[in-house]
């Protein structure tokens, strides 16, 4: 195909690996230039009931709202697929509503987390509800959330 | 007994490994004549010494031995025999003796396989090896010892977790760890080269069929494990940007930059320092990937806090091995010699540029996955999801893919600009009709990503085929194949999930028996619900009629199901797989009066996503069958010739 280059020797070899060099370094750092931006554009803050009511977060942001399905709040909507329920953190409670299939393990009393938005009446409307299938597992952003099966209590850690 | 024989091979085998250590240091160091003549046995012993006691421990599991303190907590008698058999390896304890095993067999294989290094290089090597094993041995009797006993043993266990009992648990592990800790050898071969000083093409040609078989298990495995994910979740979707995911690509995509480089070098003898540099890297991140599953971070920074252990034990290997490696690479990269030179265009120059877009996408995901655990030790929760992970790789993806449409089309060395716009002209056709054709067919609603991937897969499964062109296909080298067989599959693999992004629809319904619902030409009737039990579960199973244009042509059967040991519903969904995509039909809830939650999604060309990655396995393996074959053939006829590009 193409003959072997013959190894030169002398600036323009160092002159190469030079440009490697700065090559990886340019890729390196707009490479962390992109995550940061993307970071702060993309990454889902994680809020409680309690965090969210106190943020006043903005009506259509994207967040993720975690917390306790109230005791007694889950209500099915007459077209079946259409689900309202309250997420709590022991401190504030929030109404959310979802259309789908929920989770295997989403019931009153167990943890979610909520992906979506409030709308204008304060509604979190969610797009999506994550919760694990391991009865073992909580969501890492649960952490501090407990809830007493004797009192019905949902209390919040610090 | 069967437990304490294990555990007694596992210490034999770490002391194998101390030995073999200092013998391979009296090898390289002294030239010391009986050091040399034992250091390969030793390290066929120690692995067979290892996969003995994994063989032990899987015998334990197949007994339902509920004196074994592992075995109690992870099994139950009335478990399928498959699930014990592979229930072995489905809990911390167990995947760690599986990561020794597997280290220990790839540092037999290289004794015992490995003939193109020089002697001290492979001694060397085998060092290296020995002390990576070293650690993991630690780690594995002194803080996960799989074969503790326990006093007094229980009646029955607590079972497997249901998720985990399925025909893919029994695969899907063995070959992701199989490639994962394949690349602790890419990563003893760096360490063994930079010792002796021997960073040359000869190396590389010897690291490189150890690397691309490691990446093919690695692209196996994560194909498999993303068609699980897919139809075990029920949730229709096919990759998720968990962390645990992740921890399994971030080494795929370091292992694919890898022997890239390794090819350069071995052809053109050119990134040294660089293929050296990324043998490195990969095996790191096989390192942090296991940190991150097995330290529980992932569950809970503060868990972790609480029993830091293991996290700590995994991080001070990584420190070691990895920080050793690096300042061994500081040490000795001036004695690395630059190899020939290329100019920027040249298809050096564009395996670079695939190199370096390759580990900016490994960045990114390293980032968006350690992001979280480090806002959460400052105290701020953050979740990072899809849309971050979509947003910065999907734009990354069609740049490589379009380095990949034009790298393979190019001389080595040195090509004429011109001629590159000339062979690059059909792909960017290809390209522009494709791009054409989708936004017309979806009225222009289409996402401008998936409409960019449409575009990038035409133009890559066109131009992965030029090489070929006026080619005596018989006498084309297998290796060549290959690589027009892997590339090939990456184009349709992200023709699959462009298609699955842009064009899936989805029909949710709370469904009376008898009820009939439309979706993309399919009729789904909904016949009936009955209730249905298995060896360790119970179940509703719906009983759907599909038909289209008034023909049925199939029954599907999707449950939802209750599992009692440990008590656990999930779904069954059921996939009907067609010419033109995959109708995945799921049971949800049942509702009042008679009513039944359903799910149904039609995905078109959806199955392309795992075609391709088995495209892009095989492709590797044909590669790697190729060098070898060829490698033989040198023997024979010893003066070699220069190698030809793949």
């Amino acid at each position: 195909m193409v003959a072997v280059a013959s190894p030169r020797q002398g600036p323009k070899r160092k002159h190469q690996r030079l440009m490697l060099v700065l090559l990886a370094l340019a890729a390196t750092i707009g490479g962390v230039l992109l995550a940061m931006s993307a970071l702060k554009d993309q990454a889902a803050y994680f809020y409680t009931p309690a965090e969210a009511l106190a943020a006043r977060v903005e009506p259509g942001t994207a967040i993720r709202l975690g917390g306790m399905v109230e005791s007694g709040s889950l209500e099915r909507a007459a077209d079946g697929v259409t689900i309202h329920f309250r997420l709590t953190d022991g401190k504030a409670s929030v109404p959310a509503s979802f259309s789908g299939i929920t989770p295997d393990l989403f019931k009153e009393n167990g943890g979610a987390i909520a992906e979506g938005s409030f709308d204008a009446d304060g509604t979190f409307r969610a797009t999506n509800i994550l919760a694990k299938h391991d009865e073992r597992y909580m969501p890492r952003e649960m952490e501090g959330i407990q809830y007493d099966p004797n009192t019905h209590k949902v209390e919040a850690k610090p | 007994m069967i437990a304490e024989t294990g555990l007694a091979a596992l210490w034999l085998a770490a002391m194998l490994a101390g030995a073999q250590l200092v013998f391979a240091w009296m090898a390289v160091a002294r030239g010391a004549e009986p050091a040399q003549r034992l250091i390969r046995p030793i390290a066929v012993a120690q692995g067979v010494l290892t996969c003995g006691a994994m063989a032990l421990l899987i015998l334990l599991f197949l007994r339902s031995d509920m004196s074994v303190y592992l075995v109690a907590a992870n099994s139950h008698s009335l478990k399928p025999l498959l699930y014990k058999f592979a229930g072995a390896w489905g809990n911390h304890e167990g995947s760690m003796l599986l990561w020794v095993a597997v280290i220990s067999a790839s540092g037999a294989a290289v004794a015992l396989f490995e003939r193109g290094l020089d002697k001290r290089t492979h001694y060397a090597t085998l060092g290296a090896q020995a002390a990576i094993s070293l650690g993991f041995y630690a780690f594995l009797l002194l803080a996960s010892n799989p074969f503790a006993r326990l006093n007094p043993p229980v009646e029955d266990g607590q079972g497997l977790n249901p998720l985990l009992q399925d025909p893919g648990l029994a695969f899907h592990p063995p070959t992701l760890y199989l490639g994962y800790v394949g690349l602790s050898v890419a990563f003893s071969f760096a360490v063994g080269a930079l010792l002796t000083r021997e960073v040359n093409a000869r190396f590389a040609k010897a690291v490189r069929p150890w690397v691309l078989a490691a990446w093919i298990l690695l692209t196996f495995g994560i194909t498999a494990g993303s068609y699980w994910a897919y139809y075990e979740l029920g949730w229709g979707g096919w990759w998720f940007w968990d962390p645990v995911e992740n921890a399994s690509l971030m080494p795929w995509l370091a292992a694919t930059a890898l022997f890239h480089s390794a090819s350069v070098l071995a052809a053109r003898d050119a990134l040294r320092a660089w293929t050296v540099m990324l043998a490195v890297i990969a095996f790191a991140m096989s390192m942090v990937g296991t940190f991150l599953v097995r330290s529980g971070i992932l569950t809970s920074v503060h868990a972790f806090a609480v029993d830091p252990t293991r996290g700590t034990f995994i991080l001070a290997l990584l420190g070691l091995y990895i920080g050793g490696a690096l300042a061994l690479f500081a040490l000795r990269v001036h004695t690395v010699n630059e190899g020939a030179r290329f100019e920027p265009v040249s298809r050096e120059a564009m395996l670079v540029l695939n190199n370096l877009l390759l580990c900016v996408i490994l960045a990114l995901v390293l980032i968006g996955t350690l992001y979280p655990l480090l806002t959460e030790m400052m105290g701020v929760r953050v979740s990072v999801g899809p849309p971050y992970f979509n947003a910065v790789i999907g734009p990354l993806t069609i740049a490589l893919m379009a380095v990949l449409v034009v790298g393979p089309l190019l001389r080595w060395r040195k090509d004429d600009p011109k001629a590159m716009v000339r062979r690059t002209t059909p792909a960017m056709i290809a390209a522009a009709l494709a791009l054409i054709a989708v936004i017309a067919l979806s009225a222009g609603a289409i996402g401008w990503l998936s409409a960019l991937g449409f575009a990038a897969a035409a133009a890559v499964a066109l131009a992965s085929l030029l090489p070929l062109w006026k080619r005596n296909l018989l006498r084309t080298p297998l290796y060549t194949w290959g690589m027009v067989v892997a590339h090939l599959g990456c184009a349709v693999s992200l023709a699959g999930m462009a298609s699955e992004s842009a064009f899936s629809q989805e029909r949710l319904a709370a469904a009376r028996p008898g009820e009939k619902f439309e979706l993309a030409g399919y009729t789904v009737a909904f016949d009936h619900v009955l209730p249905i039990a298995g060896p360790n579960w119970t179940a509703m199973e719906a009983t759907l009629t599909v038909s289209r244009n008034g023909r049925v042509i199939g029954t599907a059967k999707p449950q939802s199901r209750f599992f009692a040991d440990p008590p656990t519903p999930t779904n069954e969904s059921v996939q009907m797989t067609r010419l033109g995509g995959q109708l995945y039909l799921v049971l949800g809830d049942q509702l009042e009066a008679g009513r039944w939650q359903l799910r149904i999604w039609w995905k078109p060309f959806v199955t392309f996503i795992w075609a391709g990655g088995g495209l892009i396995a095989l492709g590797g393996a044909l590669a790697l069958i190729g060098r070898i074959r060829r490698e033989r053939r040198h023997k024979a006829a010893p003066k070699p010739a220069r190698e030809r590009f793949a």
